[in-house]
């Protein structure tokens, strides 16, 4: 009898001592991501075998960056059914992740995280830090973070190149509170949509744009198959707005991630 | 009768000035058209040239057909319900021209965007003379309609959802009830030239329709009901609508509330109903295009809403009449 409390009092004394190692809360094992922003920085920051699947997105080529780096994950194409088979223990999808399948997950007793879109830079430290807590990967956070703020000093150019225009299909510009605006603003463009009093993503009505004269036109690539909605990318008015015009916007604006610096560097 | 065309050239005249004028850009009105009519530097001629002129012109053009065509079709088939919208002869050529697009034709060739929305409108008038002719009762033409309509608005869907570009299926909307947004002088060449050569054909039947008011024998007695006025009529047709539809997507009801609207100045003769009907079907479009720029003018409001909400009740009370047991 006696010897047996003594050998309990010794397993609690250990047990006490293993989880004072652990952090609080212990480091998901089984991470799947199901948006194609998230499922690029939980690829920067998860530890080896800690994330099994990312969005079928992020293997796709023309919209993720890292495609080369997410074929090496389980794709999912974000159904409740095939990410429970998975046996998560940590979901992570965006706010624009359809809430009937978010709460299917939920009543699974799956832990379902949902980081909003970074639209500026600020936000994407956020964003980097909460990855890093989320996967239980703080340092690897800090040093992603540190990285970061080098590279994005380093892309920075001074406000002084003239005034720029982003243009994209259905013509839908992007304001100052966007992540394309702040992708401009610190390559050192002024946005004509300031003119407007956009400063989201709205519609600027074709002439609009011509009237605002602006130095230079940014719009993207087009998709594959044709579209009306793109077609308004080659109206003659728009090559006649602008002297320089680039078709830089692609998938490294697509998403508020450390690879942002690349879309400010694309337009040197 | 010719203060009636006094009156329409100048109320076409005053819309289409009126559409140059109209534009979010608010443009003071002397300026722009001399910037217009002279060019000059900086931004308003490109906005005067490049933009709002070919979306006037589409507008007069793209109206003025379908006006033509539904009188042209109403006087052929005999029938007030007729027009290429409601036929389906405009969803056929939208769904020519959906092909032409996502399966890469126009790229290769851009002519080859006309040439399938007009094989498209082709097919869909042909197949209506075919089923209803002359002498094909209201019920057989209007269902005959309705069937084409439905398998033109079902392929192009179908199309348009299989296509790898993620813009296309949002664009279901724009074939259906079409708009002359952000339309370039390119648009305008494509569409003009088939739509110049078919109004020839159309009002070349001007006679032959006249006679055809008499009953279709006196018209073959006179020589004038034979096979070659269903083919200018047919080529005619899908001369105008499939060019029309190929630039501005399918609007409806042009044809039917024009020449119904002008039947009471004019009375039934379709020789003067025609080149009415292309002045009226015209100023009907310019005023529902700067309509939709008006009521709405940070948004793409589809023409063919505007058109519809004028001539779905017009149609609902032409049936109201046929149910009546009165002639329509």
């Amino acid at each position: 009898m006696r010897g047996c409390v003594r050998r309990s009092s010794t397993m609690l004394a250990a047990a006490v001592a293993i989880a004072a190692a652990l952090p609080v809360v212990a480091a998901p094992q089984r991470v799947v991501s199901m948006n194609l922003c998230s499922d690029q920085l939980a690829m920067m920051l998860a530890a080896p075998g800690q994330l099994l699947s990312v969005s079928s997105l992020a293997q796709d080529p023309r919209l993720s960056p890292m495609a080369d780096e997410a074929a090496a994950y389980v794709p999912n194409s974000g159904r409740a059914e095939e990410i429970y088979l998975m046996r998560p223990d940590l979901v992570i999808a965006g706010t624009y992740t359809p809430p009937a399948t978010l709460s299917m997950l939920r009543r699974l007793g799956i832990r379902v995280e949902t980081p909003p879109p970074a639209e500026d830079f600020d936000a994407i430290r956020t964003e980097i830090t909460r990855m890093g807590r989320l996967l239980g990967r703080e340092e690897g956070a800090r040093d992603l973070l540190a990285r970061f703020d080098a590279d994005l000093a380093a892309a920075t150019r001074p406000a002084d190149r003239g005034r720029a225009a982003l243009y994209s299909a259905n013509g839908y510009t992007s304001g100052t509170k966007t992540l394309a605006g702040a992708i401009l603003e610190a390559a050192g463009y002024d946005n004509i949509a300031a003119d407007y009093g956009i400063a989201v993503t709205a519609g600027l009505p074709l002439e609009l744009l011509v009237m605002a004269r602006p130095d230079r036109l940014v719009t993207g690539t087009n998709w594959p198959g044709q579209s009306r909605s793109e077609a308004i990318l080659s109206h003659p008015a728009l090559a006649a707005a602008a002297p320089v015009k680039t078709r830089v916007r692609d998938l490294f604006w697509t998403c508020g991630t450390p690879l942002v610096t690349r879309a400010i560097r694309s337009l040197e | 009768m010719k203060a009636l065309f006094i009156a329409l050239s100048l109320l076409v005249a005053v819309l289409f000035a009126t559409s140059l004028l109209t534009g979010p850009a608010g443009l003071p009105v002397v300026q722009s058209l001399l910037d217009l009519v002279f060019g000059g530097d900086g931004p308003v001629p490109i906005v005067m040239r490049e933009i709002r002129l070919p979306r006037a012109i589409l507008g007069l053009a793209v109206g003025a057909g379908l006006g033509l065509t539904g009188a042209a079709l109403q006087g052929y088939l005999r029938n007030p319900l007729a027009e290429p919208g409601l036929l389906g002869i405009s969803g056929m050529a939208a769904f020519g021209a959906v092909l032409a697009i996502q399966t890469g034709l126009s790229l290769v060739a851009v002519l080859a965007l006309p040439l399938a929305a007009l094989l498209g409108a082709a097919a869909g008038v042909g197949l209506l003379v075919v089923l209803a002719g002359p002498r094909g009762g209201s019920v057989t033409l209007i269902l005959a309609g309705v069937a084409i309509s439905a398998l033109a608005g079902a392929g192009t869907a179908l199309v348009l959802n299989l296509s790898p570009n993620p813009y296309a299926a949002n664009e279901i909307i724009f074939w259906l009830m079409g708009s002359l947004a952000d339309r370039s002088m390119l648009h305008v060449w494509l569409a003009l030239p088939p739509m110049i050569l078919g109004a020839g054909l159309i009002l070349s039947t001007q006679r032959a329709l006249d006679a055809l008011t008499l009953g279709e024998a006196a018209a073959q007695a006179l020589g004038l009901a034979g096979p070659s006025l269903r083919w200018r009529l047919v080529a005619g047709t899908a001369l105008i609508v499939g060019p029309a539809t190929a630039v501005a997507g399918a609007i409806g009801f042009v044809g039917l509330v024009v020449p119904h609207v002008l039947r009471p100045w004019i009375g039934a003769r379709p020789s003067v109903l025609l080149p009415a009907s292309a002045l009226g079907g015209a100023a009907l479009l310019l005023a529902a295009d700067i309509g939709v720029r008006l009521i709405v003018p940070d948004r793409d409001l589809k023409l063919g809403v505007l058109t519809a909400i004028v001539g779905a009740p017009l149609f609902l009370h032409l049936i109201w009449r046929t149910r009546s047991g009165g002639r329509v």
